[in-house]
Formats: structure tokens, C-alpha cells, sequence
């Protein structure tokens, strides 16, 4: 099952044979050592994401999905396999987390520029296109507020624009609309999209939610738990701009049948 | 009326308290007779000290630089260490250890030992403050540097900074509100060890006018210096206060100063009590 998963991501690759890889992942598993021995968090993963593609690792809680993520983003080292990101290497990655994790010694304005701080280059340069980015998602004249002044949805579209600021190549996001309310969260949904489709920027999406995986991606990577490995991968092929009634039609009902079967199959459903 | 009302309105209600205080330290002794040598009135106290206003201003200067001086030194060696401290698990087993020890020993009974070292100069003053003071500063400034949220750990390491951007922009911040804490309480002790080594040996200071007035039983001036040191000590705390509103004012305990929101006086409740009840049908009757 394995192999035929890989293989159908590597005929999916074949495809899109003008387009270059941005990530490479080659067999790469995780195992932790824990009171009870050691434990496998995942086990042996490989997947290439290209250039520009959108690309969701679906799965239940605890199955190794925020783990390939961290690893992906030079947070966790590999136990085995390989890991190669192309041109700027994890200089250029923005990395989106479940909390917001903004500051609150910092105004929005200051939170969005600390990857500029953070990288020895001039905030004053960057102003601008802070002031811009947080206008693109709707938090013009919020930028001198302090964290705690905005709500939950706010805070995560100011964290996008902090890991949006250095252009980044790559777009890592784990669960990032996890903690908001269904309505925030179809919101973000759409602006992250949009402005996916204006920047093109190769994107990993971490989450547990089959609507939202079939909602923003290219490819759904479905993720099983106890080890994680892949045991699917499914092309989503629906136009963009995708607006939220998509979800009301047939085609979108039967991706997320077959993603809930798949689930299912491997009997992780009740867990998602 | 009503501009006296506003004027006695915007008094801080500690400065009432301290008023009633002295109020009820003067009718103590003046209705019970207490001699004066045992306990002076305040008016005796406040006379000693209008009579002499070059010789106690001289002499608290003397102990407030000696007290702030010992602060400095404590807050820059304090937040110093403690960055060692959590940098290095070497320096965690052996600095840490050593100044817990060194904590326990009672450090008053130091005092002598400074004298002998460092002089009978504001040296060994200020040394005995920076050791009854650092403790508080390092024990908080090391609980404040290690409680980084792995979110922030992750965030900084995400953004490939080097250990001082993660020191400088996440780890110090973060630690300020804890740091000033320790702050508050070390105003408060660094003048403490200030006082313990004017009395241990000295020619000036507040803790000396003390113990040179014992000697001469003039209660009023033993009671002129506590007054100042009282006065001193509460200008210094709030003056910590002070500097921790201006430091963090993002923190919890100080947001609802920059909140336009809350900033507003509670509205008072209306009054319902019997007398308004009662007013509230007359006036209306002599209306109609």
C-alpha cells in the first residue's frame, strides 16, 4: 500500500515535469526515546513537493504530521532519511504555528518585522511592506495595537504576515486555524488562498480537517498513525479561484468521502 | 467646595493612610503622656527635623546614594549572573549552588567582615547592600530567562537567529516582567544593607545619626531618622514601580494603564439610600 502510494505521488511528479522540486523527502523517519523504550513517531516517509504547490499532510492527532513538518523546518533532526530543501535552504522558509506565538513587548507593526530583526537587516526597510502585507489581510490600522487588543483570528492573519515579511520560498503551517471558530476559520481559509494564488509560493499545510484539506490544496497527503507513514496521496483537481460553496458540490463531496474512507480504512477516522 | 472636594479627591489614598498613621501615633502619646524620651510626638519629631534641614538632608543623601549605588551594582551583576546561570549548566551547579548557600547565611553577620575589607568608606555600605539585595535579583532574573515558552523557542530557532538575537529579542523580554520583581524587592534591601553597614562603622548616613543619638538618648532624632528612612524607602519602592510601568507596560498587571478603555473612573453606582428615596418625592411635590 505504501508503494503504490509512492508511486502515485512519483506518476503525480511526472506530470508536472516542467516544474522543479522545491522539497525533498527521502525516507525520512523519526523515533523517540521515551520512559517505555523507544517510539516511533514516524516511520519511513518520502514526498516531493513542487515549486508552487499547495500541498496538505492530512491525519489524526498524533500521527506524526507536525513531526515531518518540524523536521522539514530544521526544528527536529531525522532519525533516518534525508531532507533537501532547494535555493535558500531553510533561510527561506516562514513557519506558521498552531498558537500565534506573537509578543506581546512587540506592536503588531514590531511582531510582523522580527524575522527581519531576527536576520540582521534594517526593520525601517521592511515598514512598508509590513504596513502593506497586514493591509492585504485586513488589519490596516491595527498596527500599532499590542497582541492581546485583537482576537484570536486577527492575531493568526498578524503571524501569517510575520512569516510572510522575508519572502519566504516556502510556506510551512501547522494547524494554524486549529484553535479559531468555524466562521474565523472559512475566512482565513479563503484569504490564505488568495493570496497563495497572487504569490505562488510553495506551501506545506498541516491539519486534521478533510474540508479544509480539500479546500486549499493541489495534493492531500493522507498521513495513518502507529508508525505515521503515507498511505495515500489524492490530486485535488478543482479549478481556482475556489470559492467556499465549492464545498456544496458533488465533486468536493466525493473527495471527502474518499479522504474520510481512506481514514477509515486505516481506522483512524474516530480520531480525526 | 466642590474644587476642594476634587483637589482632596485626586490624593492618592496611601498618603491618607500615612496621615491617619501619624494622627494616631500623636493622640497615643499625647493622651497616655508618653515621656518624651521614650517616644517623642510627631510635632516634637517634625521640629527636630525643620530645625536641622541641612544636617538630614546631607545625611539621607548620603545613605540614598550609598542604597542606590548598591541597587545599580545589584541589578547589572544580578541579571549578569543569572544570564551565566542559564547559559551553562557548569555555572548552574556551582555559582547557583554557591549563592543559595551564601543566602542562607544570615548576611547581616557579614557586615564586620567588609569593614574589615573594603574600609570604614561607603565601600563596605554599599557592599553590604549589594550582597542582602543581588539575591532577590538573580533568583528571579533566573526563573524569568528559563520561562521561554518552547513556542518561542521554536519561533526563534525557525528564524535561524544567532544565541544573542534569541538572548536579546525573546529570552531578556520575556524575563523583564519577572526581573522586576526581583527589582522591587532589592530597592528595598539594598537600603536595608545600606543602613546595617552605617551601623556596623561609620562617620555619616541616616543608620549613623541613629546610633549616634542612641547614644546620646535623643529618641526625637532616632525617630527624625526612622521618619526619613520610612519616607526614603517608600520613594524607592514606588520609584521601582515606577520604572517597571515604563518597562513593561505590555504586562498584565500594567495594561489596563495603557487600555483607553478602562482608563475611564468607574462610574459610581447610583445611591439608594433612604435619604435620597425620601428626597426624591418632595422635591417633586414642591415642584407641582
Amino acid at each position: 500500500m505504501v508503494a503504490t502510494a509512492i508511486s502515485s505521488a512519483m506518476e503525480f511528479a511526472g506530470g508536472q515535469s516542467g516544474r522543479q522540486p522545491a522539497v525533498e523527502i527521502d525516507g525520512v523517519g523519526k523515533i523517540y526515546q521515551s520512559s517505555d523504550g523507544p517510539v516511533t513517531a514516524l516511520g519511513s516517509v518520502s514526498l516531493d513537493v513542487k515549486e508552487g504547490e499547495f500541498v496538505s499532510l492530512l491525519g489524526p492527532s498524533g500521527c506524526g504530521k507536525t513531526t515531518l513538518l518540524r523536521m522539514i523546518a530544521g526544528l527536529e533532526e531525522p532519525t533516518s532519511g534525508h531532507i533537501h530543501l532547494h535555493g535558500r535552504g531553510l533561510d527561506g522558509l516562514g513557519f506558521v504555528f498552531q498558537r500565534d506565538v506573537l509578543l506581546n513587548w512587540r506592536t503588531i507593526l514590531e511582531n510582523v518585522l522580527l524575522p527581519i530583526d531576527f536576520k540582521n537587516k534594517k526593520p525601517k526597510a521592511y515598514t512598508e511592506k509590513a504596513s502593506q502585507l497586514l493591509a492585504t489581510f485586513g488589519l490596516k490600522g491595527f498596527e500599532n495595537k499590542r497582541p492581546w487588543e485583537l482576537s484570536g483570528g486577527m492575531r493568526q492573519r498578524a503571524a501569517i504576515c510575520r512569516a510572510l515579511i522575508d519572502d519566504p520560498e516556502l510556506l510551512l503551517m501547522d494547524e494554524p486555524f486549529g484553535a479559531l471558530d468555524a466562521l474565523t476559520r472559512d475566512e482565513l481559509n479563503v484569504e490564505l488562498q488568495s493570496l497563495w494564488q497572487k504569490t505562488r509560493k510553495t506551501a506545506i499545510f498541516v491539519t486534521h480537517s478533510i474540508s479544509e484539506a480539500v479546500f486549499l490544496s493541489d495534493r492531500v497527503v493522507v498521513i495513518s498513525d502507529k508508525p505515521g507513514r503515507i498511505v495515500e496521496v489524492v490530486e485535488i483537481d478543482y479549478p481556482r479561484p475556489r470559492s467556499l460553496e465549492i464545498r456544496e458540490e458533488q465533486k468536493f463531496g466525493r473527495y471527502s468521502r474518499h479522504l474520510r474512507s481512506v481514514l477509515d480504512r486505516y481506522d483512524m477516522a474516530r480520531r480525526v | 467646595m466642590m474644587l476642594i472636594r476634587s483637589v482632596l479627591s485626586r490624593i492618592p489614598s496611601e498618603i491618607w493612610t500615612l496621615v491617619a498613621l501619624l494622627c494616631l501615633w500623636q493622640a497615643i502619646v499625647s493622651i497616655f503622656h508618653v515621656r518624651e524620651i521614650l517616644v517623642p510626638g510627631v510635632d516634637v519629631v517634625l521640629r527636630e527635623i525643620a530645625d536641622n534641614p541641612n544636617f538630614y538632608f546631607t545625611q539621607s543623601m548620603h545613605t540614598l546614594g550609598n542604597t542606590l549605588a548598591a541597587f545599580v551594582i545589584s541589578v547589572v551583576f544580578g541579571v549578569g549572573l543569572a544570564i551565566a546561570i542559564v547559559y551553562s549548566k557548569f555555572l548552574e551547579k556551582t555559582l547557583y549552588a554557591a549563592l543559595v548557600a551564601l543566602n542562607n547565611v544570615p548576611k547581616v553577620a557579614l557586615a564586620p567582615l567588609f569593614v574589615i575589607w573594603l574600609g570604614t568608606g561607603n565601600a563596605s555600605k554599599i557592599a553590604m547592600g549589594v550582597l542582602i539585595s543581588i539575591f532577590a535579583i538573580v533568583v528571579d532574573a533566573v526563573l524569568g530567562l528559563r520561562s521561554l515558552t518552547p513556542d518561542m523557542v521554536d519561533l526563534g530557532r525557525s528564524l535561524r537567529g544567532s544565541h544573542l538575537k534569541m538572548l536579546i529579542k525573546l529570552r531578556l523580554p520575556n524575563a523583564l516582567p519577572s526581573i522586576m520583581a526581583g527589582t522591587k524587592v532589592a530597592i528595598s534591601l539594598a537600603l536595608v544593607g545600606a543602613i546595617v553597614g552605617e551601623f556596623v562603622a561609620a562617620q555619616n548616613g541616616l543608620g549613623f545619626v541613629i546610633l549616634s543619638a542612641q547614644g546620646m538618648f535623643r529618641t526625637d532624632r532616632v525617630f527624625a531618622a526612622i521618619l526619613l528612612l520610612a519616607v526614603m524607602g517608600t520613594v524607592l519602592f514606588y520609584f521601582a514601580e515606577f520604572l517597571e510601568a515604563k518597562l513593561i507596560p505590555w504586562h498584565e498587571s500594567h495594561r489596563h494603564r495603557s487600555d483607553p478603555v478602562t482608563r475611564r473612573k468607574p462610574v459610581r453606582p447610583p445611591v439608594n439610600s433612604a435619604s435620597t428615596d425620601m428626597s426624591a418625592p418632595s422635591v417633586a411635590v414642591s415642584k407641582s
